[in-house]
């Protein structure tokens, strides 16, 4: 479930800029989308891209495990949206996304499309993928940082003397 | 028997936009937009996603805001849209030990390692209604400290699993899945079945049957272990890629409780638990959850069951919501024939009654 062991590649902590398929699919996926029409917006020389399939969205039955490490068990569900894309030389995209959020996966699906076929991947990597783990990075500060602060240290009186 | 109705379609159509119009209410106030509600009544879309059993904060707020508010309606609402969409698939399974954690606590031990961070709670404040709220409130943001050190969170329940006091929990990914969403819920439930049907549980339900266990109705001296909130990634393996993929984080509650065994328990002498995970900051129904886990485990531990809450077919046949309310609310529906029926049922009984009574008048008479 976490980076670490989901990396085919064996490289669990690689870095935005060597950026993995599945690596990239997860940054992409963790940052609002707004992040990712800008970047898009500003991207020069737009390639032409296909719709393969989608964007569509279904449902995902999210599974939890027993005391957290356990006998499996179904939670509940929640919608999904994928999205397939390819490239004028058939390089495929893809871009998965929790909600429904169509436009978000069309995104992720171009710019995967654009990393994988290899000749703007180091320009797509500078310009979306790291900047998005940044930001993902930040947020995860953020939260380590307000969380900090409510850090609580109780102390027991004796009762009954 | 409920016997079929027809007619009616103006009046019901003129009630409906009726509602509508009483939904909107005072024209002179702007309209709710559904980011307010996610944005600012997390609470309650949090426990329409968990009831509905649908994790999306921007449906459930457009249910809430179509419901006016009423939870159960809404996670009615959002049970029915569930049904519209395919089912892609299933997740990995959620790792909540790798939580980015807003909040968590451990109440059984002053200095767990990785500590104790209270989070946006609503604990400890003193429940007083803040008039500042009828006009506007502008917080200012949360305040935030540098982490000094860096103790990862180890669930308390590793620690009492290395120390002998409680099983461990074995995975067994080899079996299948109970899935109550597609085949209805068999007795006696396993494990799985019974956590999925506690997490779509309503709320107040679980709530009052938590509380009956604390109250000594097959009850154990219970302690919250550990709750955990915060956000876990989620992901899935898509066929055409073959791997996991992170597809985003989701916000979840998890609540560990522990009890000591029971005396009569045949597994000697330790500590049981009880688990809960919700969508959101469902924090109570993660508690009531947790509970109701440890309670629903009388049969499978050889405790004496005398109580509701350890009576599985009593809690998991009654916890669902959208069922219960359906099944409640048809008595609005017209009953005519059905009740014409008693009535008739009545009056020849009463009939044949007064004959008797006649006849007997007639013998004393004679």
């Amino acid at each position: 479930m976490s980076n670490k062991t989901q990396q085919p590649d064996g490289h669990p902590e690689d870095s935005p800029e060597q950026a993995s398929q599945p690596r990239r699919l997860a940054v992409l996926a963790q940052v609002p989308e707004s992040l990712l029409e800008t970047a898009w917006h500003e991207l020069t020389d737009k390639p032409v891209i296909t719709r393969l399939r989608g964007p569509e969205t279904g449902l995902l039955m999210v599974r939890g495990r027993a005391g957290g490490c356990g006998q499996q068990f179904n939670l509940g569900e929640v919608p999904v949206t994928r999205a397939t894309v390819c490239l004028a030389d058939t390089t495929p995209g893809y871009g998965f996304v929790l909600g429904q959020r169509a436009r978000h996966a069309e995104l992720i699906a171009r710019f995967d499309a654009l990393v994988a076929e290899g000749s703007r991947a180091a320009e797509i990597k500078h310009a979306v993928v790291v900047p998005a783990a940044h930001y993902r990075d930040r947020a995860d500060a953020a939260m380590r940082e307000r969380a900090e602060a409510t850090r609580v240290d109780f102390s027991t009186l004796v009762r009954g003397r | 028997m409920y016997a079929t109705i027809k007619g009616g379609e103006a009046a019901i159509d003129n009630a409906h936009q009726w509602l509508a119009d009483e939904r909107r209410g005072d024209r002179a106030v702007p309209e709710l937009t559904t980011p307010q509600i996610y944005e600012q009544m997390g609470r309650a879309v949090d426990r329409v996603m968990i009831e509905g059993s649908l994790a999306d904060p921007a449906l459930a707020a457009v249910a809430l805001k179509q419901a006016q508010g009423d939870v159960a309606e809404a996670v009615f609402l959002l049970r029915a849209y569930r049904n519209t969409l395919p089912r892609l698939g299933y997740t990995e399974p959620l790792d909540t030990r790798a939580m980015c954690l807003e909040r968590r606590i451990t109440p059984v031990f002053k200095d767990a390692p990785g500590g104790q961070m209270l989070g946006p709670t609503f604990d400890y404040t003193h429940r007083l209604l803040d008039f500042d709220f009828a006009s506007c409130s502008e917080p200012g943001s949360a305040a935030r400290a540098t982490p000094d050190h860096d103790d990862p969170a180890v669930p308390v329940t590793e620690r009492l699993v290395a120390e002998g006091f409680i099983e461990p929990e074995v995975p067994d990914d080899s079996q299948a899945v109970a899935d109550i969403t597609r085949e209805s819920l068999a007795l006696p439930a396993g494990r799985d079945a019974r956590l999925q049907a506690l997490a779509r549980g309503d709320e107040g339900f679980l709530l009052g049957l938590a509380y009956s266990t604390q109250r000594g109705y097959g009850g154990h001296k219970i302690y919250a272990g550990e709750i955990r909130q915060g956000e876990v990634a989620v992901s899935f393996v898509p066929d055409e890629l073959g791997f996991a993929v992170d597809i985003g984080r989701m916000t979840l509650t998890e609540c560990q409780v522990l009890t000591p065994e029971q005396t009569d328990s045949d597994r000697g002498p330790g500590l049981a638990r009880g688990y809960g995970l919700a969508f959101g900051r469902g924090e109570r129904k993660a508690l009531c959850m947790a509970l109701l886990d440890r309670s629903l485990q009388a049969r499978e531990r050889g405790e004496r069951i005398d109580a509701p809450a350890q009576d599985e077919d009593y809690v998991l046949g009654h916890l669902d919501g959208v069922r219960a309310a359906g099944f409640l609310e048809h008595l609005k529906l017209p009953h005519y024939v059905d009740f014409q029926a008693e009535l008739a049922t009545l009056r020849s009984l009463g009939q044949s009654a007064s004959e008797e009574t006649d006849d007997s008048n007639r013998e004393d008479t004679a």
